[in-house]
């Protein structure tokens, strides 16, 4: 048996990072860069995240990786992790940390269980849609957005040929553009609210190719037996907060796909697992871990980065990534507390920038509620 | 009973800028610069942080500036209607448009990231903000894009009277 040779194998990592999306590659990438030693592990077959879903090009500035398309920013972090010295488990899922020796439990391909330890430990495990429900919402041909832009952007499947997408939130508008390059037929995005809700410039887009987009619409119904053949649809009014059908005003529409694009939520379950502290913030996707500025949640060692840490952009995802690969490497000497502190500093100031303007403004306060909460 | 539909109408406006809007844009050129050469025409109105087409512009026509979040500036005079920021801009609202192209016609460069691409001299069916057909329109020159990051560019040559009005096109 050469079990104690694992062991001390096995906690030889000074940082525990699970989840390889934009946030966990980010870390990895810059605590390995000042010399800390890093464990990456991520449940898919390939590292990236959600950035391999992304055709379209990002936003920000230069230093945002800004008219870049998401999958390019994939390749880059991919290429940089080949580069240093990251150990990474794929198909690899996390599924229990305990949080007095900070042991996280895991299991390669469904089989045996294994444990490593470390006194730093991210969780960077992203977000899942959330569902809204109707009649029908079970039936294949109904799925989350996020989904539909898997099926097409990474396995080159086209999920359905005729489209009525459910919410307009950039989500929603991304997908029905790339479902339409995809050489899918958008009919239409319907929106709950009295006002498209993500940018308009990704509406013009859609709306100058000819797909109408209802606001103060919602869907009542998916029909079909085994499969999507339609949807019911129905203009709504908002009555002392709740929904009114407007009666007469439903319509029944063929379609073989119903995309779901209501929202994501942080994908927390390590974090209730640890018992961290949880608050609901609205505008950052439901209840999140709380953390201080170093991204530390409330059990000292264990970081939360990205969209678990709150519904945002895989830009800020990796600018919180980085801010954590600096806090470990200078805690652990690897770097000296004055460079720390620009680093700090930069980073700090670009997630600022990213979290500006009428978009971000509701999710700096949320952050700013969770880190003076802490 | 409930109605059965082939086709969703266009419902309202939402998402599309009225002509009103556009004026208050500081990226939308005036009536003045129209008459010039090729001049670009930046339809984003909405406080996204958000900079490469300054960042790209090679000859200052374009400001951001501080805080990121502010709406691009174009100074008309010093654009020469290169198409770099049409490439680059993420949210594909640059268009560059030569109202005067020749007596009758106006040349509209439009971003266009579908497949196939149209030849050089095809025939279009010229769109507006909408989606609603507008005019025919004729390929005047295809810029496939070199790098995946840019758009490719299809400029398209319409009836002078619909050169603010023409956005998009398909066929």
């Amino acid at each position: 048996m050469d079990s104690s040779n694992n062991y001390k194998k096995n906690c030889d990592y000074e940082l525990i990072i699970i989840g390889a999306g934009p946030a966990g590659l980010s870390a990895a990438k810059t605590a390995a860069e000042r010399g800390v030693n890093v464990i990456l592990i991520d449940e898919n077959d390939r590292p990236g995240g959600q950035l391999f879903t992304q055709t379209h090009k990002f936003f920000g500035s230069k230093e945002h990786y800004a008219g870049i398309r998401g999958f390019q920013i994939g390749e880059k972090l991919l290429k940089d992790l080949a580069e240093i010295n990251v150990k990474l488990l794929l198909n690899t899922t996390v599924f229990g940390i305990f949080p007095t020796e900070k042991r996280v439990m895991y299991s390669t391909n469904n089989s045996k269980i294994h444990t490593i330890m470390s006194e730093n430990i991210l969780i960077a495990t992203g977000a899942l849609e959330k569902p809204i429900l109707f009649k029908g919402w079970t039936l294949p041909g109904v799925m989350g957005a996020g989904a539909a832009q898997t099926m097409m952007n990474v396995y080159r499947v086209l999920p359905g040929k005729r489209v009525i997408m459910i919410g307009s939130g950039n989500v929603g508008l991304i997908v029905s553009y790339q479902l339409m390059q995809a050489g899918s037929k958008v009919l239409g995005v319907i929106e709950l609210l009295p006002k498209i809700s993500g940018y308009k410039v990704h509406a013009a887009k859609i709306r100058r190719a000819g797909v109408p987009i209802l606001t103060s619409h919602t869907i009542i119904e998916a029909k079909g037996k085994n499969f999507v053949k339609s949807a019911v649809i129905s203009r709504i009014n908002f009555n002392n907060g709740s929904i009114e059908y407007i009666k007469g005003s439903e319509f029944e529409i063929n379609c073989d796909l119903i995309c779901i694009a209501s929202g994501f939520q942080p994908f927390s379950e390590l974090c209730w697992q640890l018992g961290l502290e949880m608050k609901y913030i609205s505008a950052l996707g439901g209840f999140v871990p709380v953390h201080n500025i170093y991204m530390e949640s409330s059990i000292p060692g264990i970081f939360v980065a990205g969209d678990v840490a709150g519904i945002e952009e895989a830009s800020t995802a990796m600018e919180e990534g980085k801010l954590v690969g600096e806090v470990v490497a200078f805690r652990l000497g690897y770097s000296k507390e004055k460079d720390f502190k620009i680093y700090f500093n930069q980073i700090n100031k670009r997630l600022s920038d990213l979290r500006s303007g009428s978009f971000g403004i509701e999710r700096k306060k949320g952050k700013s509620i969770l880190t003076n909460y802490s | 009973m409930l109605k059965k539909i082939r086709k969703i109408p266009n419902f309202d406006n939402a998402g599309v800028l009225s002509l009103k809007d556009l004026k208050a844009i500081p990226g939308f050129p005036s009536e003045t610069d129209f008459e010039n050469d090729l001049v670009a025409v930046i339809e984003c109105d909405e406080d996204i942080p958000c900079n490469p087409c300054e960042d790209v512009c090679p000859h200052s026509a374009i400001k951001v500036g501080l805080p990121i979040t502010n709406l691009p500036h174009l100074d008309a005079k010093k654009c020469i209607g290169c198409l770099k920021c049409v490439a680059i801009c993420p949210g594909l609202c640059i268009f560059v448009i030569n109202k005067n192209f020749d007596d009758k016609n106006s040349l509209i460069f439009i971003p266009y990231e579908y497949s196939p691409l149209p030849n050089k001299g095809q025939l279009v069916r010229a769109l507006n903000r909408k989606g609603e057909y507008v005019c025919k329109g004729i390929v005047y020159k295809v810029i496939k894009s070199s790098k995946k990051n840019s758009s490719s560019i299809v400029g398209i040559i319409v009836p002078k009277k619909f050169y603010n009005e023409v956005r998009h096109f398909n066929f």
